[in-house]
């Protein structure tokens, strides 16, 4: 015992570098999480939150009869299945076609260009997608409609055309970003690969599917994995903020984030935000685990722990 | 004959290669077009606007939208202020604070090292959610419209203190600390001389990453901020959007206050207000992307 604190002690200088970044993980992610237990009261602001009656599971049972549930768990869950399908597949193909480019200028360029949305946040995103599609002055009804001769529509009204409308904002965004990951992962193939592909007279397409691809497939495949992690939860801004939170859009784009943000700010309802919250939380740490035991099954190096 | 043309040399036909440039330039054009959409509508005469919408190609341009936007620029240059200040002091604090903690987890030496590197990342696994951080925030900590509720969320990232951590693990030689040591330097002494200056590009690229997550955030001030004095850029920009918003869709409640129907900024200025919003990211991005890239993949290839 004496030992181990003199160990301790000795370095006590290293303990102390840590204490500041410590006081903002305890202040910042641990009060939270011991926060989680206002979803079993019934908070009402008279009491606060220490003297609020506990309630056991009725914030739960009546988030789960409400209905609204089911329709946000199948809209976040969705989104998130279809945005990492969509991305997947266009960074994989940006990436393989970037790298064939023969001008590397012109390469670095275009990748330039295509990660510059990342870099703007959900409000600016906002905004552009509200220049197209303005329902009086945007480019699309003023502009692409009226080339086509079509009917003007009111964009933030009509549900139908949203799902495809986010996932482009998504893809649009998310894509230039996701492939760098891949650039660097193709970047890395031992080039005597392909000059013995050449020997053997592989065509281009030949060389992409037998070499590049299978090459990184382990890079993929472990993305993919950790996305998966993340399919409980979605982006408040893209959801939010996009669709200007338009009251006859909720039905395609309230999601679990939305929703608890709704029930928090909008509703003041912090009983049932917190126990949609809490769901939320736990399947997302089940979800995490669950994913992570996958990954290091496939490759253990890439395994977070 | 595309296999002929590959044999002698591996890469692709000329033709096969103008279609590639075509549809990246198509895909170049589609990440800039919006936003040079924004640009120019901002610059846009009303009349314009009137007649050809949002239009690539406007007919008369003007600087109204600007004169007037600074007109009352004490709201903006507030709220360039809060953004400047939040992203100035967030990144310096963030980038020193991270490294004080991957320092320590990163030396295999240091007894309590498991457990901190636990504690860290626990955090990645499981988060209590907005609700409860909300009410911590609000109640127990008393933050509501206080600077500490857009530093703190953010000051941490954990997923970068690894980076850090593998960073120093790979680049600084066990032996070079235990030399140091031997010739009488303390454990702060050796991690301001020699730890810090062999960490600058890993320092660098952090910086950065702060720097941009800073500047975007709007999602705390939504939460904690109330007081208009004290909105950073990107809120100030979502506020803007959506009372001009809520006036449009209430013709009814703008019939009745036509005063408040002629102060409400015309769409010129609305567009206006989001190129300066996004103007300084624009601005320095051809300049960093080059070091983001650098960082991402850095962090890609994790030990």
């Amino acid at each position: 015992m004496q030992a181990r604190w003199k160990l301790f002690w000795k370095y006590r200088y290293l303990t102390l570098m840590i204490v500041p970044a410590l006081a903002v993980l305890v202040l910042n992610n641990y009060l939270p999480m011991f926060g989680v237990f206002i979803a079993f009261k019934n908070i009402n602001y008279i009491d606060g939150i220490w003297r609020s009656p506990w309630v056991g599971f009725d914030n739960f049972e009546f988030l789960f009869t409400s209905g609204s549930i089911w329709r946000i768990a199948r809209n976040t869950v969705s989104y998130s299945l279809v945005f990492m399908i969509v991305n997947l597949l266009l960074s994989v193909a940006i990436a393989v076609a970037i790298n064939e480019i023969r001008s590397r200028w012109l390469a670095k360029t275009y990748q330039t260009f295509l990660i510059m949305p990342y870099f703007l946040s959900m409000v600016v995103v906002s905004y552009l997608v509200y220049g197209f599609l303005n329902p009086e002055k945007g480019f699309l009804n003023h502009t692409v409609v009226e080339w086509l001769g079509m009917e003007r529509v009111f964009w933030y009204s009509e549900t139908a055309y949203w799902p495809y409308i986010l996932t482009i904002v998504s893809a649009w965004k998310g894509v230039g970003i996701g492939a760098v990951i891949y650039i660097a992962a193709i970047a890395g193939i031992d080039p005597e690969y392909y000059e013995a592909a050449v020997i053997d007279g592989a065509s281009k397409w030949r060389q992409i599917f037998h070499i590049t691809l299978p090459t990184i497939r382990p890079v993929i495949i472990i993305i993919t994995i950790l996305n998966m992690g993340h399919v409980f939860n979605s982006d408040f801004g893209l959801f939010y903020q996009v669709p200007m939170n338009s009251g006859p859009l909720y039905p395609v784009t309230d999601t679990v984030d939305t929703y608890v943000y709704r029930a928090l700010k909008e509703l003041n309802d912090i009983g049932m935000s917190s126990a949609a919250a809490l769901v939320q939380s736990v399947l997302g740490f089940a979800l995490v685990l669950l994913t992570n035991a996958s990954v290091r099954k496939i490759d253990k190096d890439q395994a977070l722990f | 004959m595309l296999k002929t043309a590959s044999r002698r040399e591996n890469t692709i036909s000329p033709l096969t290669n103008y279609v590639l440039n075509g549809g990246f330039i198509v895909l170049a054009l589609a990440c800039v077009l919006p936003v040079v959409l924004v640009i120019i509508v901002s610059f846009t005469h009303n009349d314009s606007l009137l007649s050809r919408g949002y239009s690539f190609f406007p007919v008369k341009w003007s600087l109204i939208a600007y004169e007037s936007l600074f007109k009352d620029y004490g709201t903006i240059l507030r709220a360039y202020g809060v953004s400047v200040g939040i992203t100035a002091a967030g990144t310096v604090l963030s980038v020193l604070l991270m490294a004080l903690y991957a320092y320590p987890i990163s030396r295999q030496d240091y007894p309590l090292r498991p457990f901190f590197t636990f504690f860290l990342f626990f955090t990645m696994l499981f988060s209590g959610g907005i609700v409860s951080k909300y009410i911590v925030f609000t109640q127990g900590l008393g933050l509501l419209d206080n600077y500490l509720s857009l530093l703190l969320p953010l000051l941490i990232v954990p997923f970068n203190v690894i980076i850090m951590r593998t960073f120093f693990q790979t680049t600084i030689h066990p032996a070079l600390i235990e030399s140091a040591r031997i010739d009488g330097a303390g454990e702060l002494r050796i991690f301001v001389r020699i730890v810090l200056p062999l960490s600058l590009p890993v320092m660098a690229t952090m910086a950065l990453f702060s720097t941009i997550l800073f500047w975007n955030d709007w999602f705390n001030a939504l939460l904690f901020i109330r007081a208009e004095d004290k909105y950073p850029v990107q809120f100030l920009m979502i506020r803007v959007l959506n009372d001009i918003q809520y006036l449009r869709e209430n013709v009814q409640l703008a019939a009745q206050n036509p005063e408040m129907m002629r102060d409400l900024p015309n769409e010129s200025l609305q567009m206006a207000m989001a190129v300066v919003g996004m103007g300084p990211i624009l601005i320095v991005y051809p300049f960093f992307q080059k070091y983001f890239v650098k960082g991402l993949t850095i962090g890609a290839v994790k030990g």
